[in-house]
């Protein structure tokens, strides 16, 4: 009756042993360790990389616990502070030839000290939490009607040109809020002109209002290329964050989207806001100026002593050169840099897309400079650096320009990626920033720690004595839900966080309630007379639909509060939700497991150790066999 | 050992006017203060600032006030949190104020300079082996004076997000538990669940705005939990309800009541005990973090056992719970082991 199939028995085994090896590298703690990763947006690493870091070491005769490469950055882990210490000074030494303008990021890091075949199991340590760490956390918000303004600008640009190239004749084109709106003076022109917008810019919904003598014609961005402008603004504005927390030199960063328009950034390490708001909160680092060519220029390049008026950049990968101090347009009016392909000479290009104002002293500027060279020059790290520095072949009106000449199609893809990082595609704000000590971190680690083990030991303690064996029993599957927890909370890599923790606590103290209604049961069915295997089968069987209902009650206070919670809330609500669920498995199914290989072999069972079975008088009569046990 | 030596039931149900009397009455005084005295709400859900400072000796609050105050933010609180060496200064959210001004930075700078120091920043490596960058207050002999542990800064607008989340969570949590209830029992078991589990929640609330407690996410979270759990002992009284008014089909709805909950009286009275030991262990060790998340908790599961046994039960009883609600076709469902349940034919 009390017997599993062995199917069961080894269904346990395996969570069992998953478990553990899931559990086991938190307990490793962590080790000092070396991150190398890239400061440049174009500088993409390898597995190479960690060779040559490898060959760095090794030439430094320090020795490495391991060198790898994951995700994007080469890990080397050492025994102490001291190595880790000499390792990242000759890294950075040997990588970074320019200390000034560094290519790799060197940071100190931690890594788990657990053993590599567990890595390769990918058995990973839980992430810890700012709470748990210390660092600084940013959430920021997106000013999404800043992106659609910006969308409708450009779309005015593309409307002015579309129309001139073709012909047709307008009375004025303007911007009211989100929408682009045309005005004509016949029908004719403007079914021309719808035909033609209908059909070049699928983003737009047209419709056709009087308007006086006039007819206008008013375009809205469909919801969902809206949708497509303001994600899109919020992955660009991500991926400039990256290149700016970059500076930082911050090993872990994390910039994340939350919800629609939030940015979640988090700087483990940094506690110094104040200069992560500067670098975060910087705005255009994109300027375009004018070569100076004249002969004081170019003597200049070699003997460095720049004219009046003028500075002296690099550009990337080649010679210096000598532009003016005046800037014709700065990153603000940049709205967007693709690589793109022209077709009549077969090169590789970047079209870059200006704003209206953008695209009005842009034309001026042509046009007044025609066979002249201009800078577009990107300032990293307070450095400006030439990203590319074409000739003005003409003028360039319309607000769409192309950069060609002399490059591959890679180096298009850089030069774009670059001049979109410089700046953000919508403005962002603060709004919540918090900021978290290393020591208050750890002091929340080891007080977590205490309540549950504190927790843990008195709930140990309280069952064993009173329900003996059972009470056994119950403690280990209640140390099982606990393994299994931590296990698929590992396993997820799910940040763990105080509340977190504080979930921990919480769902053992709630987990223990399935046992004790087991074991209620298994009781009142021996004072019912039952005998001692039929007590423990009923007394589960009866239990189990009990535990059923409580436990979804429980889950659905924790899905909302999943589904709703933000933050800490959300952080508690995971843990509690795998808390319940874990519970479930290891109070009933485990539980029942250790009881079944204990009892389930006796045939002739006279008692089980559950603590005295008291009967009240009425009862007296029935007594059984188990009043034997019930005694011990 | 058994804690729990019940002769025969106990009709608690004779007593079900004066407990829901008693109840009634925590219920109301509980509304009343937080209609007259209002919630303590944490920075999270009002917006503002709150800066965490730790000082060497035990701190000096009139001296912190003064010189913050003399910064002119506002209506600032300053107390101490946790220990009598750690400050905790809260600053009100502004509507002009952006958080450019790093309104922390200041105030550490200002609390440095009251004691004496410069603020400098610090590159340091944890003895772990981390690199750590942050602003550190020294005097000019090197000593630190003043550490600053953490500072946060909730804009106005998250903080009324986070009230119609939590209350949205509230409503979702109700609804969610109601529907299960009568799905799985009727809809009188359900509506005595939610109101008398309500109640508990109202209580705490009431308690918090009482002792003008912080109100923060945690407690919220703590509050949501509670819900579903002290549900939960009426669910065990409800199906202990259903099973005896299978098994004992000459008792009347009152005696079958009385029989569940003295029967579970045991299991009642060990799971909160075990999951109390639990909450206790966190507000003694949890620290001031988890403090009022522990507190929420505790008061919760030990109005969870009133209400969810004496309440519930009473509130199905009036509303009429009959056996044909919860048995169905009595004469078909009848368990070949019950004992009392006579012959059948």
């Amino acid at each position: 009756m009390n017997r599993y199939p062995f199917w069961k028995y080894a269904v346990l085994v395996v969570a069992l042993v998953v478990g553990l090896l899931y559990t086991l590298p938190n307990l490793f703690g962590e080790a000092p360790a070396v991150q190398v990763s890239s400061a440049k947006a174009t500088l993409k690493l390898d597995s190479s990389l960690s060779t040559r870091v490898s060959q760095l070491l090794a030439a430094a005769s320090i020795k490495a616990d391991f060198v790898q490469f994951e995700g994007n950055s080469v890990k080397a882990r050492f025994a102490d502070t001291d190595t880790q210490l000499k390792a990242k000074d000759a890294i950075s030494k040997a990588l970074n030839t320019e200390p000034t303008n560094p290519s790799y990021i060197v940071a100190l890091n931690l890594v788990s000290r657990s053993p590599q075949w567990l890595t390769s199991l990918h058995a990973l340590p839980m992430y810890l939490g700012l709470d748990l760490r210390g660092g600084v956390h940013f959430l920021m918000q997106v000013d999404m009607k800043a992106a659609l303004t910006k969308k409708a600008e450009a779309l005015t640009g593309d409307i002015r040109s579309l129309l001139r190239d073709k012909n047709l004749r307008h009375a004025g084109i303007t911007r009211d809020g989100n929408n682009v709106e045309v005005r004509f003076r016949d029908r004719e022109t403007l079914a021309a002109a719808r035909n033609l917008l209908s059909d070049q810019l699928p983003d737009l919904l047209w419709t056709e209002t009087p308007d006086g003598t006039d007819i206008k014609l008013s375009g809205s961005l469909k919801p969902e290329a809206a949708a497509r402008v303001q994600s899109s603004a919020v992955n660009q504005n991500i991926t400039t964050l990256h290149n700016r927390v970059n500076e930082l030199g911050v090993a872990e960063p994390v910039i994340q989207k939350q919800g629609l328009d939030r940015v979640v950034v988090q700087l483990p390490g940094v506690q110094d806001t104040a200069k992560a708001k500067d670098i975060i909160g910087r705005t255009a680092t994109l300027e375009v100026r004018l070569l100076d060519e004249s002969t004081e220029a170019a003597a200049a390049v070699t003997s460095g002593v720049v004219p009046f008026g003028t500075e002296r950049f690099d550009e990337r990968g080649g010679l210096p050169i000598i532009v003016k101090r005046q800037v014709i347009l700065t990153g603000e009016n940049l709205i967007d840099a693709q690589p793109g392909f022209d077709s009549q000479t077969q090169e590789a290009t970047v079209n870059l897309t200006l704003d209206a104002k953008g695209s009005r002293i842009f034309k001026d500027v042509t046009r007044e400079n025609i066979g002249k060279r201009m800078a577009i020059i990107l300032f990293e790290k307070g450095k400006g650096e030439v990203v590319t520095a074409p000739v003005i072949r003409s003028e360039i009106g319309g607000g769409r320009v192309q950069i060609s000449g002399r490059m591959t199609t890679a180096e298009a893809n850089d030069t774009s990626l670059l001049l979109r990082s410089g700046s953000l595609a919508a403005p962002m704000e603060i709004i919540e920033e918090r900021t978290i000590g290393p020591s208050l971190g750890a002091d929340n680690i080891a007080k977590g720690m205490n309540s549950v083990i504190y927790g843990f030991v008195a709930i140990a303690v309280f069952m064993c004595f009173y329900y003996m064996l059972f009470g056994v029993f119950s403690t280990l599957a209640l140390a099982f839900n606990l393994l299994l927890l931590v296990a698929v909370l590992s396993m997820l890599q799910a940040t763990l966080t105080l509340p977190g923790i504080a979930a921990i606590a919480l769902a053992l103290g709630m987990a223990i309630d399935a046992n004790v209604l087991i074991n209620e049961r298994v009781r009142e069915e021996l004072r019912n007379g039952a005998s001692a295997q039929t007590a423990i089968h009923t007394g589960y069987e009866k239990a189990f639909a009990t535990i059923l209902d409580s436990n979804i009650t429980t889950l659905i206070a924790g899905v909302s509060l999943l589904a709703f919670g933000s933050g800490a809330v959300r952080g508690f609500a995971i843990v509690h939700v795998l808390g319940i669920l874990t519970s479930m498995f290891s109070a009933v199914v485990f539980s029942r497991g250790l009881v079944n290989l204990w009892y389930g072999s006796q045939k002739k069972l006279k008692g089980v150790s559950i603590g005295q079975v008291w009967r009240p008088d009425a009862l007296k009569g029935a007594a059984t066999a188990s009043d034997v046990a019930s005694k011990s | 050992m058994e804690f729990f030596r019940i002769q025969r039931d106990i009709p608690f149900m004779r007593y079900a006017v004066i407990l829901n009397v008693i109840s009634a009455l925590t219920f109301l005084a509980a509304v009343f203060f937080i209609a007259t005295r209002g919630l303590h709400f944490s920075v999270e859900f009002t917006g503002g600032t709150l800066v965490e400072v730790a000082y060497p000796q035990a701190a000096d609050l009139g001296k912190v006030r003064d010189t913050v105050d003399t910064m002119k933010l506002g209506d600032i609180q300053v107390q101490n949190f946790g220990s009598s060496r750690d400050v905790l200064i809260r600053l009100p959210a502004r509507g002009d104020a952006k958080q450019a001004d790093a309104l922390s930075q200041r105030v550490f700078d200002a609390l440095c300079q009251a004691q004496g120091g410069k603020v400098t920043r610090k590159e340091m490596i944890s003895d772990k082996g981390e690199a750590i960058s942050k602003p550190s207050c020294a005097s000019a002999s090197g000593a630190e004076l003043v550490d600053l542990k953490r500072s946060e800064f909730v804009g106005p607008s998250v903080g009324s997000e986070l009230a119609r989340d939590g209350a949205l969570a509230l409503a979702v949590t109700v609804v969610g538990i109601m529907m299960y209830l009568a799905f799985r029992f009727e809809w009188k078991f359900s509506v005595a669940a939610i109101v008398a589990n309500l109640h508990d929640v109202i209580i705490i609330v009431g308690f918090f705005a009482f002792f003008q407690w912080e109100f923060s996410l945690a407690v919220l979270a703590a509050v949501l939990a509670v819900l579903g759990y002290s549900v939960n002992e009426s669910v065990v009284i409800f199906d202990r309800i259903r099973e005896s008014f299978r098994r004992y089909r000459k008792m009347n709805t009152r005696e079958v009541i009385d029989h569940a909950i003295t029967s579970t009286m045991s299991r009642t009275v060990i799971t909160h005990g075990s999951t109390l030991m639990m909450v206790v262990s966190m507000l003694i060790f949890g620290g001031p973090t988890l403090h009022y998340f522990a507190v929420a908790l505790t008061i919760g599961i030990l109005f969870g056992i009133y209400s969810s046994v004496f309440v519930a039960a009473a509130i199905a009883m009036w509303l009429g719970v009959k056996r044909e609600d919860l048995v169905k076709g009595i004469s078909k469902e009848l368990d070949p082991d019950d004992p009392n349940g006579g012959a059948v034919v």
